[in-house]
């Protein structure tokens, strides 16, 4: 199902009384899902990522702007009558009834045509169960399972109807880091094998790039790229984005173009084409810098952290606007630790020009 | 697990219970041990004891008790009170807290005044049942049938074309007068079981209803499969404290009759459990008057038994 939103806004009103200004948690959002893939909607926290997830699934209605599936315009439709699976972050599974009852209740639920015989409803609770691997657990409380299997619970439940498009708010944040790595895993495995037009919620990148067919970013309400998230990574329209996407994160520094040429401070780091003499921002990826002792870039080292795969070069300039800046580089990289500077050379694809301003990308022919 | 108080230390905690432990004793072990004691010698009364009389151990005032036409009558009373008003006020109070929970607008001051019963004397509160349903000066026709009414109650019904009822007065029948004590202590109830019943809304995680939202749920089975069974621990709770409060009932009778527990030309007919307690004692009866309250004691203990048994299915904690 192709989920198309058009000008959606949410503002929610102002309660407080000394400061009347209303709270715009979504703005605008103008954004077409297509059918049968996986979206990632990203953000920090209070970007408004969560009250997206619910104007979609109808538990909150927007303010302006409409919501289509498919063709169907569902703006003012209810959560029930728009076909919707809803996996909340902290599950809401039934305390007081079985895993079973739990994956049960959305289809006792259907009246009229859609009424299943108690066989029908059994079978497909079991499938829904299968799914998911939960098929051990079916008489349990969700209070006897761990928060893995509750999270498989909570899918079984919204999957049963076969919803027309499954929503999931922050699926992994209640989970530790080794079952978070394994459930990403399975609701990409689990979408695959349904096809459902998926939406999921994090703040955590890492999430959503790895599972995600496109991810959205989104700061304070407002959509700032969309996109496959290897394209979102590798070209990222601001600073922010650049910023918010990759572990570790980019490094920033201060810089200025002269001539078509890149300096953070006295060093000459790239030709940058085309680019008018402004004052800048630098961003350059980790994995970016190549350790080259001829290199144009010069800074202090700080220290060396072995990782195994790769090695990590921490490094400090008085043009970064980090405390310090981190490379990556492989680890049969010969580094002298004894050396007070480290020279590196960039890749510049690796390398983004922001204006100083506006925090817009600038881009530039790279050769 | 280990000691918290050095052990060698222990006798200062027992230093720092003991004037607990003293006022427990002479005003709660020593009591009940005393109406144990009392109740199984036979015929013990306070004024004999003082004049030196010997008692006999036995069951003699248990079997007397049972044998009286009052207690019987008393027992009869209190516990149709409880059979009914227990179920009506927990039902009535789980319906008000979820309609108080579900409004935005006028929800504190409606709380307010549902909780007033509550912080109000039940004397006082009786004597104005009483007014309500009064039929003030008892005017009678030639025919014994009331020509003036007085009490709200009367006045309404005539009003909408009814026949004035003699609630409580001289010549009332039973059903009247159980009528007005049922309306009487459901609504004197009714504060304390929506107060609990609506903090255990308030405490349900607002997610549950709009998962039930998303899934389609209709509003009947949201309140029954999901509103019950959160709220059941809250629910069993009032029943249980509903069933014990019941069985003690006795303010709210003479609130409304005066301590002749019943209308005029039938005093005691209202009577209950604790009133046969309380008269008993009155007439220096005191052995007849604990096996009654051991006897209510283990009515109660039973009834909490069973009330706890059936609950321990359908309560979910």
């Amino acid at each position: 199902m192709e989920i198309t939103l058009k000008n959606l806004t949410k503002i929610f009103p102002s309660r407080n009384k000394k400061s009347p200004d209303d709270v715009v948690a979504v703005n605008d959002f103008d954004f077409t899902i297509p059918d049968g893939k996986l979206i990632g909607l990203l953000g920090p926290s209070g970007c408004g990522k969560s009250t997206m997830l619910y104007m979609i699934s109808g538990l909150q209605k927007p303010t302006s702007g409409q919501i289509f599936f498919g063709s169907d315009d569902v703006t003012q439709l209810s959560p029930e009558n728009r076909g919707v699976g809803l996996v909340f972050q902290n599950y809401a599974l039934y305390p007081h009834m079985t895993v079973l009852q739990n994956i049960l209740f959305p289809l006792q639920n259907l009246k009229g045509e859609d009424k299943l015989t108690k066989d029908q409803m059994l079978d497909k609770a079991k499938d829904a169960a299968r799914l998911v691997q939960i098929d051990e657990l079916l008489d349990r409380k969700p209070s006897e399972l761990s928060g893995g299997q509750q999270q498989r619970v909570a899918i079984a439940r919204a999957l049963v109807k076969m919803p027309r498009v499954l929503l999931l708010d922050e699926p992994l944040s209640n989970l530790d880091a080794r079952l978070r790595l394994q459930t990403r895993e399975e609701i990409s495995r689990i979408q695959k094998e349904t096809k459902i037009t998926t939406v999921f919620v994090t703040h955590d990148q890492e999430e959503a790039m790895s599972i995600s067919d496109m991810i959205v970013v989104m700061k304070q309400g407002v959509v700032q790229q969309t996109g496959k998230p290897q394209d979102v990574y590798d070209n990222p329209t601001n600073l922010f984005v650049a910023k918010f996407l990759g572990t570790p994160p980019i490094n920033v520094f201060r810089g200025h173009v002269a001539g078509s040429m890149l300096y953070i401070g006295s060093s000459a780091v790239m030709a940058c084409p085309g680019v008018k003499d402004c004052e800048v921002y630098v961003g350059i990826r980790p994995e970016g810098f190549i350790l080259d002792p001829a290199g144009p870039f010069e800074n202090s080292l700080r220290s060396v952290e072995v990782m195994g795969r790769d090695v990590s070069v921490v490094f400090t300039s008085p043009d970064s606007m980090n405390p310090t800046a981190r490379a990556i580089i492989t680890s049969e990289s010969v580094i002298d630790e004894k050396s007070p500077t480290v020279r590196f050379s960039i890749k510049p694809r690796k390398l983004f020009l922001f204006d100083f301003a506006s925090e817009k990308r600038i881009r530039f022919e790279v050769k | 697990m280990a000691d918290i108080v050095d052990s060698k230390n222990q006798w200062k905690a027992w230093v720092y219970l003991s004037p607990a432990i003293a006022l427990l004793l002479v005003f709660t072990v020593w009591p009940i041990f005393n109406t144990v004691r009392m109740a199984f010698l036979e015929g013990y009364s306070g004024l004999m004891n003082v004049g030196g009389a010997k008692f006999q151990f036995g069951i003699g005032n248990f079997r007397k008790v049972l044998q009286y036409q009052r207690f019987l009558s008393c027992l009869k009373t209190t516990s149709l009170l409880c059979i009914i008003t227990v179920p009506i006020s927990t039902i009535l109070a789980l319906l008000i807290a979820v309609c108080l929970n579900s409004i935005k607008i006028l929800q504190k001051p409606l709380q307010t005044i549902f909780f007033l019963p509550y912080v109000t004397n039940s004397i006082a509160i009786g004597m104005v049942f009483a007014a309500m349903f009064n039929i003030v000066g008892s005017f009678y026709g030639t025919q014994n049938e009331i020509i003036v009414t007085a009490g709200i109650v009367n006045n309404i019904i005539e009003f909408l074309g009814g026949k004035a009822v003699n609630w409580i007065n001289y010549g009332s029948t039973y059903l009247a007068n159980m009528t007005v004590m049922v309306i009487y202590i459901v609504w004197n109830a009714l504060p304390f079981k929506i107060l609990i019943l609506l903090g255990g809304l308030q405490s349900v995680n607002k997610q549950y209803y709009d998962a039930a939202r998303v899934d389609g749920t209709s509003r009947r089975r949201i309140f029954s499969r999901i509103t019950v069974p959160l709220l059941s621990p809250m629910i069993a709770y009032v029943v249980i404290t509903g069933f014990i409060g019941g069985f003690k009932e006795y303010t709210s009778i003479v609130g409304i009759f005066g301590e002749t527990m019943g209308p005029a030309d039938d005093a005691k007919r209202l009577n209950t459990m604790v009133g046969f307690i309380y008269d008993s004692l009155s007439t220096n009866s005191q052995g007849r008057s604990s096996a009654a309250a051991l006897i209510l004691f283990g009515i109660i203990l039973v009834v909490t038994l069973i009330n706890l048994r059936v609950s321990k299915k359908r309560v979910h904690y």
